[in-house]
């Protein structure tokens, strides 16, 4: 729609138009300020935690499995070098042979969703599914971090003694 | 020809005067929008709504996201 409303601006005189193609989902991705009715809805972006840990598919399952249980976590996010989620490793997988690669044990293909998803029915789904945890990427698929159900609980938490 | 712009190039542009427009339809932006965004639905863009925008500085559009 952005491309069109920039051209329809051109063909209208204006000569200094600039498109932000990525637009208000990838401004709310990185909590950036924005006005208006539902301005205050806390997002699964602002809960997630960006330091989960992540590998790379050549990665040997054994470093993996240091670092992921170091950092106090169960489950780790399998990415290439551009930061794209490409799988993720948990559970008995993560207890594998050491010298297996991480793409040879990922799950391919997560559960994601968008850093820009409400709080409050993202939280009511993941209790349905009994969901303790989920990626969180943006639109083209680069990882933002992993959200906590518990972490998102506590926030909404909050949110209604505020 | 528009330029697309990145995220940091937006918040730069604003603080350099450029005025930001939300093409999205009303209700859209009366539930959210980037803070300081003015709002011209793409579907009533021409002359008469774009004539309070001042044509000497630099004009960023937006929507939701690609699509």
């Amino acid at each position: 729609m952005s491309p069109r409303a920039a051209w329809r601006l051109e063909s209208l005189g204006f000569t200094r138009v600039f498109d932000y193609v990525a637009g208000e989902a990838d401004w709310l991705a990185f909590g950036l300020p924005t006005e208006g009715t539902n301005a205050h809805v806390p997002r699964a972006g602002q809960v997630a935690r960006p330091d989960a840990p992540a590998c790379h598919l050549t990665d040997r399952l054994g470093d993996v499995r240091d670092r992921t249980r170091a950092a106090g976590w169960d489950s780790c996010v399998v990415i290439n070098e551009r930061g794209i989620v490409l799988g993720r490793i948990r559970g008995d997988a993560l207890d594998g042979n050491a010298e297996q690669l991480a793409d040879a044990v990922m799950r391919p293909g997560p559960v994601t969703v968008r850093p820009s998803e409400p709080l409050d029915g993202l939280v009511r789904r993941m209790r349905e599914r009994s969901t303790a945890d989920i990626v969180v990427s943006t639109s083209n698929g680069m990882l933002v971090g992993v959200l906590r159900r518990a972490d998102a609980e506590r926030r909404l938490a909050e949110e209604t003694k505020a | 020809m528009p330029t697309e712009l990145h995220r940091n190039d937006v918040g730069r542009m604003i603080a350099d005067g450029a005025q930001l427009l939300d093409v999205l339809p009303t209700d859209e932006y009366e539930a959210e929008h980037l803070t300081g965004a003015l709002s011209i639905p793409l579907k009533t863009l021409d002359a008469a709504t774009t004539a309070g925008l001042d044509r000497d500085r630099p004009v960023i559009v937006y929507c939701w996201d690609t699509q």
